[in-house]
């Protein structure tokens, strides 16, 4: 066992656990971060995507050993009041079945959106296709991700249609 | 909570003024006489039979309770709906949460078979219309106008006459001392306002905000969290060195019960840590059984002589014996793992004076009675609080892993988060069995099917066909049985049981025939149809004209075989229509080649499933039931070598992903029929339509599943 201290959602956070404890469940059980979700444990599904310094990571491979000073950002802090546009257009395409998976693609696809504001259909493919959803909302999460790639940077929505 | 005097004289609705005022309606399913005098808040405390809740507060919210456990499948935001339809409430006012389980308060309280809203269709319109005639009635003795001068809007009482309007909040406390009219008018269907519409998921914001929602998000204070080895199917415990698990950092203890060793420990990767360091010996106590083995078996059950026949109409001996033509195929499907999103997990504290179980479960009243069973006391002593689940498909109809979240509690006597790993969920058990049918069709002269065999052959399923489902009724001489072959690898209900790959088997047979006799696939429905209608063979148990129905919609939608393409030739397309779980669902799938590799490009499905509740809903319902569909007629493949699955996790057994998704348009037969189940009836359909548009496509008939290893995939990544 060691102390780690971490940066996420930008407050300090401590816990004693071994070294090769994956960042996921430190987030869950030390945490009580629970929005990260745990789906394979071996990066296959992305259900437990968080941001280390903005780029989209697979935490259930994550050492917290390997976590350093890095930025982390969970769902739960992505905006303070789900007022991201990448969590409007979730909500307003209604995209969620059973809702598992969603934190994990919404993080897939804030990350996207951060390095690349205006994606192609092919690249938000390439890269939306590495999250699995067993509820198959896969249509409606490359709309919601085009809908966020054409909010405003205040981050309001302006049309759109469910569909 | 007041208690307030009153009854309705059918005993279909109590009321009570809640303390602060406002308007409680409890209402049962039952109408009965006995349970009339009763007060709400007495029987409430008692649990009465009460089946739901409605509250409307005096600031106006409210609230209904919704009994039905929340899968994925919408019934959280559909059941609201069609109470606040017939209530004309403000839909914005409308706060739903989640009942604990509770069968004396609500009746029926499963996720499963897709029927939830047949079951409650009637019973939720008429608590909302009751509620509605209340605030009228208090509207109206306030201004002191008839109640038939009134009219309602939007959470409002509204008399035009005068131009004044009350809000319902301000109508609840007084609404609640009137008695509770006995008969209600229900709205036609064309004035429906909120049902039809695009209503978005009642937990959207807690959904992507990431709060605790999930079985897998419940922590309580001081509880341990547990995982299980399990052996393998056939094998038994031998012998166990727990040693060096028990010496790892947080470990409180390893016990066994049923050939399963628990590690239970203080946080999740310690558990699984010291899971990994446990060592165990298994023996053998049952047969050991691999894949190749099942393939020896399906010939021998195949062409057994001890079958149970299911149906039989007319004299298909006969009939073969005169056929000018005979069609013979043979289909088969693999085992699949459900491999909901969410893996299994449950929270149990036994304690002396009873059980507390909390998570995801389809069935929260078998988790209680298996409990209490287990540990030789009254359900009454078992509560279950009802999580949100990450999908279950089924998979959650079984309560397994409830019953070990409870063994383990009782075994280390402390409160304990049982938690599956992916790779415990893939090899643990509980399977979509493995089938094999073959398929014999007879065809006269003018290529009419004058006979029909189909034999189902099967692994842990029963009865591996649906004998009356069509073409039953349309064939003069029908025999259909099954064998089944009992094996240690367990298996259940998978979303849409049996349908799911009968369907695809002989929606492509039906294809296969009609190319024998020289006719258009769709034509060739229509007149078996056709045939049905006018010379019903035996029992008919399908509704010939809306299986017609969603037949020819999906006819027009999808331009069948007349749409071309950019290039000017006809499309590849492929026909398939299925009724399952009380609902009709025709699909077209169209096929291009690329590199000569045939991909799917879209699919067309037209559903009838009586009245739309939510265009939302309903649309994720049936495209998500096509990707399930044909994500795993194209990928879904679990093996067995000695009793063990050789797909362990998702690298290994492949689920369809974003980038292999066909476009999928959505069409509904509109009509007035009282609503069925959309949970699972577009998915057995969809297999079929790709599998004929491929034979289109390519002149290859797919008939083993997954398709990506038959050799037209063969190079295709
Ligand atoms: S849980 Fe990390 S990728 Fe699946
Ligand atoms: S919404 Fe259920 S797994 Fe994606």
């Amino acid at each position: 066992m060691a102390i780690f201290k971490l940066q996420i959602n930008g407050r300090s956070y401590q816990a004693d656990v071994e070294p090769d404890t994956p960042l996921l469940w430190v987030l869950r059980d030390n945490f009580g971060l629970v929005g990260t979700k745990y789906g394979c444990g071996i990066a296959q599904c992305g259900a437990c995507t968080v941001h280390l310094n903005g780029e989209a990571t697979r935490a259930c491979v994550l050492p917290v050993s390997a976590v350093g000073k890095s930025k982390v950002t969970t769902i739960e802090g992505l905006s303070v009041a789900g007022t991201h546009p990448v969590q409007q257009a979730w909500d307003t395409m209604d995209v969620p079945q059973c809702g598992y998976c969603q934190a994990g693609q919404i993080m897939t696809a804030a990350a996207l959106l951060k390095r690349n504001p205006k994606p192609s259909q092919a690249e938000i493919d390439e890269t939306m296709t590495g999250n699995i959803c067993r509820c198959g909302t896969y249509h409606r999460i490359r709309e919601a991700v085009k809908l966020a790639s054409m909010s405003s940077p205040a981050g309001t929505i302006k049309s759109s249609k469910t569909k | 909570m007041q208690t307030i005097e009153h009854s309705s004289r059918r005993g279909f609705l109590k009321i009570a003024a809640a303390t602060g005022g406002g308007l409680i309606l409890g209402f049962n399913w039952f109408e009965s006489e006995a349970a009339t005098a009763t007060t709400t808040a007495a029987a409430v405390a008692a649990g009465a039979d009460f089946n739901s809740y409605l509250s409307i507060s005096p600031q106006g919210i409210i609230t209904i309770l919704s009994p039905n456990p929340e899968v994925g499948q919408g019934i959280k935001t559909a059941f609201p709906i069609i109470v606040a339809e017939e209530l004309d409430a403000d839909w914005t006012k409308v706060v739903v949460e989640q009942a604990p389980l509770d069968t004396k308060k609500f009746e029926r309280q499963v996720a499963g078979g897709s029927g939830s809203i047949p079951h409650s269709w009637e019973r939720l319109r008429k608590a909302g219309a009751t509620a509605r005639q209340m605030l009228v009635g208090a509207a109206a003795k306030r201004w002191s106008v008839p109640g038939s001068e009134c009219t309602t809007e939007k959470g409002f009482v509204i008399h035009s006459a005068s131009n004044r309007k009350l809000s319902y909040g301000e109508l609840a406390t007084e609404a609640a001392q009137l008695p509770v009219p006995a008969d209600v008018k229900l709205k036609a269907v064309k004035d429906f306002k909120l049902i039809g519409t695009t209503v978005k998921n009642v937990d959207n914001a807690k959904i992507t905000t990431g709060k605790p929602l999930f079985g897998l998000d419940f922590y309580r204070e001081g509880m341990l969290f547990a995982m299980l080895q399990r052996p393998a199917f056939g094998y038994k415990l031998k012998s166990l060195n727990a040693e060096a698990a028990k010496a790892m950092p947080g470990i409180v203890n390893v016990v066994t019960f049923d050939n399963n060793v628990a590690v239970v420990g203080k946080s999740t990767w310690q558990v699984k840590k010291a899971k990994d360091a446990l060592k165990i010996e298994w023996e053998k106590a049952d047969a050991l059984e691999s894949t190749t083995d099942h393939n020896r078996l399906f010939k021998e059950l195949l062409d057994s002589s001890n079958a149970t026949v299911r149906r039989k109409d007319g004299d298909v001996e006969t009939a073969f014996k005169n056929a000018a033509k005979v069609v013979r195929a043979e289909y088969q499907c693999p085992f699949l793992s459900h491999a909901p999103m969410e893996p299994m997990n449950f929270f149990a504290h036994v304690r002396p004076d009873g059980v507390e179980l909390v998570g995801p479960t389809q069935t929260p009243e078998l988790a209680r009675n298996e409990t209490a069973k287990l540990l030789g006391i009254t359900p009454d002593k078992v509560s279950v609080q009802l999580t949100r689940m990450g999908g279950g498909f089924g998979r959650r109809l079984k309560a397994d892993y409830v019953v070990e979240a409870v063994q383990v509690s009782k075994l280390v006597n402390a409160p304990v988060k049982l938690i599956w790993t992916r790779e415990d969920d893939m090899t643990g058990g509980s399977y979509r069995p493995a089938v094999r049918y073959r398929f014999e069709a007879a065809l006269d002269a003018q290529g009419n099917m004058i006979g029909y065999k189909l034999r189902g052959a099967s692994i842990n399923a029963g009865n591996a066909t649906r004998e009356d489902n069509f073409p039953a009724g349309a064939v003069d001489n029908l025999l259909i049985d099954s064998v089944d072959h009992k094996s240690p690898i367990t298996t259940g209900p998978w979303r849409a049981p049996i349908t799911n790959f009968l369907a695809f088997a002989e929606q492509s047979f039906i294809d296969e025939v009609a190319q024998a006799a020289g006719k258009d696939p769709v034509q060739f429905r229509l007149d078996l149809l056709n045939k049905a209608k006018q010379k019903p063979v035996g029992a008919i148990k399908y509704d010939i004209d809306r299986m017609k129905g969603v037949i020819d919609l999906a006819v027009e939608k999808s331009g069948w075989g007349k749409k071309k393409g950019a290039d000017g030739k006809l499309v590849a397309q492929g026909f398939s229509v299925y009724f399952s779980h009380r609902s009709y669902v025709a699909q077209v799938g169209e096929v291009v080649l690329q590199k000569g590799k045939p991909v799917l490009q879209k699919v067309y499905s037209a559903a009838d499933c009586g009245v739309v509740i939510n265009q939302s809903g309903a649309q994720q319902q049936v495209r998500g039931c096509v990707v399930d569909g044909i994500g795993h007629a194209m990928y879904g493949n679990l093996t067995f070598k000695d009793g063990m699955t050789q797909q362990k996790n998702f690298n290994e057994y492949r689920l369809i992903r974003l980038n292999e998704i066909p476009e999928i348009e959505v069409h509904f037969v509109q009509n007035e029929v009282d609503p069925t189940g959309l949970g699972e009836p577009s998915l057995p359909p969809a297999g079929g339509a790709v599998a004929n548009a491929i034979f289109k496509a390519t002149g290859k008939r797919l008939r083993s599943q997954p398709f990506v290893e038959q050799d037209e995939f063969k190079g295709v990544s």
